[in-house]
């Protein structure tokens, strides 16, 4: 089997990469690849990105509050290039009010600081074999 | 006849044996890995002069605070770092923790300021007034400043690779309000080298970055004797993962970069080291922190004194802003976290903070509620004036546990310098990324450890309740900000003379391609109502934009 492929992206202009960076390396040790945008990325950047590396999974990583309009974008610019296949999950200081607010917008999972690494790792697994 | 320390020793033994088996003393650590005995006694003190080592507070080597009477002389300030939306709902935050109590400001800038974008470039929208306040002009620091006299409140600005520009903002206010520059008190971040390491608010390359760091010092040495212009600042490398060695190491090397660069200048160091303020941070092992900063304190003095050759005892002096650590509050159970912030404030003062701020217990979720800022200053205050702990100076100084700690971590820090040092200093270090893979790494390790349940959080990974999450009232963002702002900054462009305007520019770029002190010039534009971007814009077309590397 393909080892699942992840995009953790940093979308806007925060700088918090610790999640991020931490997260990568937890996918990396349970054997996805993965491939990090660095900061500071425009959403289209990371839709481009995210087709030509030919990722599973799109993870946004946002820690400044911008979480909603962010994702918004994202959602509505993969909707537009008519990308399909990619699974979106969202990580960061995310309130609890504004977890349905992503998934209604298709985001498959919501994972709020704090969140194991270990059910991060258990989650793409899970969601991934289940879309193949 | 008292004892003597191996008559101690061998009291200590005897009792070890006594009460323990082999068993019941496992090997426990400090959170960054430094070996805990079970008990410590004079014996474990044996070595240190006290004269030499510790001494008194307010004399050198400072172990024991900067200051003679310490917080029975003054208390320190209570300064909540806070910012939000446009300069008016800020000035309105402001007032309010005044009104509370509060001693001094912290101003949080948005993203877009701190990165130099104006709010209406495409890249910022949807940062605008997020996580700070939303700056774009000089007017807009009057309106955050309006009713709050700049002589009689500190402020720290906290602003890095646009701190230049911020200062001048701040003293053409000031002297808008009728204050000289000379009596502006205060301080601005001004620390660029923990933006790569840590906080990542970066603009230009590091060495154009080092030499506006070294115009601001050298221009506050000359011009604003009260104010501090720098705070080297742990607190990022902090939050980003490293442990409390690194802290210390990571700090007192980009210490020893600046105070190089502004004596490369031909400067006395007696004229800026006065100045130079520090930022640190508490984290969870509580008497780890307070032995961190007393050996900071200590190897500071000593490395003005001794390699820089510093004579005022003013120089010596570390003098520090503390910050409780944002990193181990939670999400989950979220009022367990103003208990963490009270140990994190009180291990601070007990290390002997000059100014504090205490996070709120919302910060896993957004920024902070006026209710929970108002919390965070009600827990400075509680600790201040109901605990006791300000009656006499370092109250834990002679304690044979926390100075045996300050000795060790003071050797581990010492260390680590030193082998940067030998390795062409922090900056070349930064420039190879050594530091950030170290900061990651520790990152991903304490995580792990998380993880395995090794670091237990309560009610995290242990005694978690597993019910659902107790409903908190969180700052609800203002969508109308962006706009706000915008209408703002273009009703200000429509005003200004923009002749003016791009003189000062075009000076202001020629001042970034020569040797010329920034300020000046900076100083100039403020006052033509030139806005960040566009000031920010004339220096990267000198300096260029600094980009990462992406590695993980």
């Amino acid at each position: 089997m393909q080892p699942i492929r992840v995009l953790i992206a940093k979308p806007g202009l925060d700088g918090h990469d610790r999640g991020a960076k931490v997260v990568a390396r937890a996918l990396r040790d349970a054997g996805m690849e993965v491939i990090y945008t660095g900061l500071f990325q425009s959403v289209a950047a990371i839709v481009k990105t995210a087709i030509e590396d030919d990722v599973d999974v799109i993870g946004l990583s946002i820690l400044s509050g911008t979480h909603v309009p962010l994702t918004r974008d994202l959602m509505q610019t993969l909707q537009e290039s008519g990308v399909v296949d990619k699974m979106v999950v969202v990580g960061g200081s995310i309130p609890p009010r504004d977890i349905p607010l992503l998934t209604e917008m298709g985001v498959r999972k919501v994972f709020p600081v704090g969140t194991p690494l270990q059910d991060i790792v258990e989650s793409l697994q899970r969601e991934v074999l289940d879309k193949h | 006849m008292t004892a003597t320390a191996q008559q101690i020793e061998e009291a200590r033994k005897r009792w070890q044996a006594e009460h323990f088996s082999a068993k019941h003393l496992d090997v426990a650590t400090t959170d960054s890995g430094l070996d805990v005995d079970i008990l410590y006694t004079p014996a474990n003190l044996e070595q240190t002069d006290y004269l030499q080592a510790i001494g008194f507070p307010g004399e050198y080597p400072f172990t024991r605070g900067v200051y003679a009477s310490m917080y029975r002389g003054r208390l320190w300030t209570m300064r909540q770092y806070a910012g939000f939306g446009t300069a008016e709902e800020s000035n309105a935050r402001y007032k309010l923790l005044l009104s509370q109590g509060q001693t001094g400001l912290s101003v949080a800038f948005d993203l877009p300021t701190q990165l130099g974008y104006d709010s209406d470039n495409p890249l910022a929208r949807q940062d605008v007034g997020r996580v700070g306040v939303a700056v774009d002009t000089v007017r807009d620091v009057e309106a955050l400043f309006d009713g709050i006299a700049l002589d009689r409140v500190s402020t720290n600005l906290t602003i890095n690779s646009p701190a230049a520009i911020l200062l001048a903002m701040y003293l053409v206010v000031g002297e808008k309000q009728g204050i000289a520059i000379e009596e502006l008190r205060g301080t601005v971040q001004n620390d660029i080298l923990k933006e790569y390491l840590a906080r990542k608010t970066y603009i230009f390359p590091p060495q154009p970055s080092l030499r506006l760091t070294a115009d601001v010092i050298a221009f506050c040495s000359e011009r604003m004797p009260y104010f501090n212009p720098i705070s080297i600042t742990g607190y990022h490398t902090r939050e980003a993962g490293a442990n409390a060695i690194q802290e210390g190491a990571y700090t007192m090397s980009a210490a020893i970069a600046y105070t190089r660069e502004v004596l490369a200048r031909g400067i006395d160091v007696d004229s800026f080291a006065r100045q130079l303020s520090f930022h640190f941070s508490t984290s969870r092992d509580f008497f780890e922190e307070i032995a961190k900063i007393r050996a900071c304190r200590r190897l500071w003095a000593r490395i003005m004194r001794d390699t820089f050759g510093a004579k005022d005892p003013n120089s010596l002096k570390m003098r520090f802003f503390n910050g409780g650590n944002g990193s181990w509050l939670t999400a989950r159970e979220p009022l367990n976290n103003i208990v963490r912030a009270t140990l994190q404030c009180l291990a601070g003062v007990l290390a002997g903070a000059q100014a504090c701020h205490v996070p709120a217990y919302d910060e896993a979720y957004a920024i902070p509620s006026e209710d929970s800022a108002r919390l965070s200053l009600r827990t400075q205050q509680i600790v201040a004036y109901e605990s006791g702990v300000t009656r006499t100076v370092d109250p834990l100084g002679g304690s044979f546990y926390v100075e045996s700690l300050t000795d060790r971590i003071e050797e581990k820090i010492k260390q680590l310098i030193d082998q940067i040092d030998d390795q062409g200093g922090l900056i070349a270090s930064i420039e190879r990324g050594e530091p950030q893979r170290e900061i990651l790494a520790q990152a991903y390790e304490t995580q792990k450890r998380v993880s395995t349940g090794q670091s237990v959080i309560v009610g995290v990974n242990v005694f978690a309740d597993e019910g659902e999450a107790q409903p908190i009232e969180l700052q609800e963002p203002d969508p109308s900000v962006a706009e706000r702002q915008i209408v703002r900054l273009n009703q200000i462009r429509a005003q200004r003379d923009d002749e003016a305007v791009q003189q000062a520019l075009a000076r202001l770029r020629s001042a970034a391609a020569s040797e010329e002190n920034i300020m000046p010039s900076t100083i100039a534009a403020v006052r033509a109502c030139a806005s960040i971007g566009e000031m920010v814009g004339a220096m990267e077309e000198v300096f260029g934009r600094y980009k990462e590397p992406a590695d993980v």
